[in-house]
């Protein structure tokens, strides 16, 4: 009696089907990513035939909606940095060390606590943190340096940041949870402390992967719009000064879309370049972090 | 039950000495009331089938048990006289004196330079450093292999070299006692010959507890043989006597290859 190898039909035709099902979402998604570029880039493209690259890569005054117009994105660019800026001051540090903390210190019930309660940090909806930044932390700014303006960078930066450490604390914690346990073991054959361990082996020896969640939280920050736009104000400044009032890009991009921009205007296209510009940043910074992850990944075997 | 032959240790006493020792993971014995004397300068084999809990015991002897969650040492480990497991006594400094080689090679992902200066540098050393790494990647014979690449990465080397480094890493921190776990088994037969000849070399100077799968470099590099069946020591003495007469009848059916 021989075995039937032979292929069977009905199994054919299923794998085909679930592959040609897996292929369509692959493609819708890609598809619509495509498209929103396309959209981005035409339009942009038109604002540019009006508006010189150099006017508005250079350009210290962004006043789009006034008589005699200025297209210098600088202060949104400054603005939005400001404020990512100051989030990653506050949320780098606490992520790595709160990292190190759940990875190398913790015990698991102390995990099972802490971890839970970092992923809720990321799930407040960030309309609440742009509230809880204009009526908490602003006055409590204008308590210390009395001539905060209402809206202002620091209080947008300092929730922002808060928004950001699980995106910091879970990506660096994964990066170290995958440092070898025997590289561990290695260090402490050797007479290290805990401390010593934590700091000289396991962290350089995640470091891209920690490298990699900074940037990415960074392209959160700078990509962050509802929180920014009721916490640090609409007024396009260029300026170093957290507790001015300031307006990034993300912000601008909700004001003119809320306003009567008629379609096919200059000022209409604004919000297209600023659009890309603002796209072109976060891509970059996701590409280099998949590269610093790609490039550093083999560092242990 | 138990055969332990008369070892001679000399005036200062072993170098190590376990007395009714176990060790239990959770609800688990894995060490069984194992009592033991190390001679100094001496190489001892830790030999047993797979699971008899050759790894904990030599664990014991660096407090590497205290790193695994839920295990627990009863009895004695003492390191020339001192109690390793009294309240006062801290396991960085033990680890500080008594070494560790790995069975897998381990090196860190650094150079080849930072990893044997890695000890020194955590344990504030404050001589020669440069001459220190060549003392200990040479009495690793290891230093002919490097000596034109110490800033290259750990990693370029091959396994048999890795493990060098990380025997010369370990020889760095100047301890007295090597403890190792199957140093030689994840590599190919020419760099298994390296070790041994390395292991034979060092029994000058260290006291070396080593745990092997391997009959043949049992009986060729170790002075004294342990053999362990479920947690228990079922006999110790010199290699030769285990190795061509076994007082026990395990021992024998063991090393003869009847079982484990
Ligand atoms: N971390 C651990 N947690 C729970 N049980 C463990 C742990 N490590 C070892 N054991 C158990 O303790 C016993 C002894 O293990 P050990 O690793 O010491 O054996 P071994 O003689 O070294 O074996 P091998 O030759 O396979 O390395 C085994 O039954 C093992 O399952
Ligand atoms: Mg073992």
């Amino acid at each position: 009696m021989g075995v039937d190898l032979t292929r069977k039909g009905s199994r054919k035709l299923g794998e085909s089907l679930i592959g040609t099902a897996l292929f369509a979402c692959a493609a819708f998604s890609t598809l619509v990513t495509v498209g929103v570029v396309v959209v981005l880039a035409r339009e942009s493209v038109a604002f540019f035939s009006e508006v010189s690259i150099v006017d508005f890569l250079t350009g210290t005054r962004w006043e789009p909606m006034f008589q005699e117009q200025h297209f210098g994105i600088l202060p949104l660019v400054s603005g939005s940095l400001l404020v990512a800026g100051g989030a990653g001051l506050i949320a780098l540090p606490i992520g790595i060390l709160s990292a190190i903390f759940l990875s190398e210190y913790a015990g698991a019930r102390l995990q099972a606590v802490l971890k839970p309660l970092l992923e809720i940090l990321a799930g407040v909806p960030t309309v609440v943190y742009g509230y809880f930044a204009l009526t908490f932390i602003t006055p409590l700014l204008r308590l210390v340096f009395p001539g905060t303006d209402i809206f202002n960078a620091a209080a947008a930066s300092i929730v922002v940041g808060l928004m950001i450490i699980p995106t910091v604390s879970s990506l660096s914690e994964d990066a170290l949870r995958a440092v070898p346990r025997s590289l561990r073991e290695a260090a402490y054959g050797l007479g290290a402390t805990k401390l010593e361990v934590s700091t000289r082996v396991v962290v350089p020896a995640a470091l891209s992967g920690i490298i990699a969640s900074f940037i990415l939280a960074i392209s959160r920050a700078v990509g962050e719009t509802m929180a920014v736009t009721i916490a640090a104000g609409n007024l396009p400044n260029l300026t170093l000064n957290p507790l001015e009032s300031i307006q990034t890009m993300t912000a601008f991009i909700v004001q003119a879309s809320m306003g009567d921009t008629p379609q096919g205007t200059l000022a209409y296209r604004t919000l297209f370049a600023v659009g890309m510009t603002l796209f072109l940043m976060t891509l970059g910074m996701n590409i280099v972090s998949q590269w610093v992850m790609a490039r550093f990944r083999e560092e242990y075997q | 039950m138990t055969t332990i032959y008369d070892i001679e240790v000399g005036e200062e006493g072993p170098a190590l000495e376990t007395r009714d020792l176990s060790v239990f993971y959770g609800e688990t014995m894995a060490v069984d009331h194992v009592s033991f004397r190390v001679p100094e300068r001496s190489v001892v084999a830790l030999i047993g089938p797979s699971g008899c809990g050759k790894s904990t015991l030599l664990r014991c002897f660096n407090r590497m048990n205290d790193l695994v969650r839920g295990a627990r040492v009863e009895g004695a480990v003492e390191f020339h006289g001192q109690d390793l497991y009294a309240p006062t006594i801290d396991p960085v400094e033990v680890r500080r004196h008594i070494g560790m080689v790995f069975q897998k090679p381990n090196p860190f992902p650094k150079s080849i330079y930072d990893n044997v200066a890695f000890g020194p540098r955590i344990n504030n050393f404050r001589g020669d450093e440069d001459a220190l790494v060549e003392a200990s990647l040479r009495r690793a014979a290891l230093w002919d292999e490097v000596r034109d690449r110490l800033e290259e990465s750990a990693y370029s080397l091959s396994g048999g070299q890795q493990q060098r480094l990380c025997i010369a890493r370990t020889l760095a921190v100047t301890p007295e006692v090597l403890l190792m776990d199957e140093p030689a088994s994840a590599l190919d037969p020419i760099a298994t010959q390296r070790i041994e000849e390395l292991i034979y070399e060092l029994k000058k100077d260290y006291t070396i507890v080593i745990v092997t799968h391997n009959m043949q470099q049992a009986a060729r590099i170790s002075d004294y043989t342990a053999f362990l069946y479920m947690g228990k020591l079922i006999e110790y003495g010199p290699t030769d006597s285990i190795f061509t007469n076994p007082r026990e009848e395990r021992t024998e059916a063991y090393v003869t290859g009847r079982f484990g």
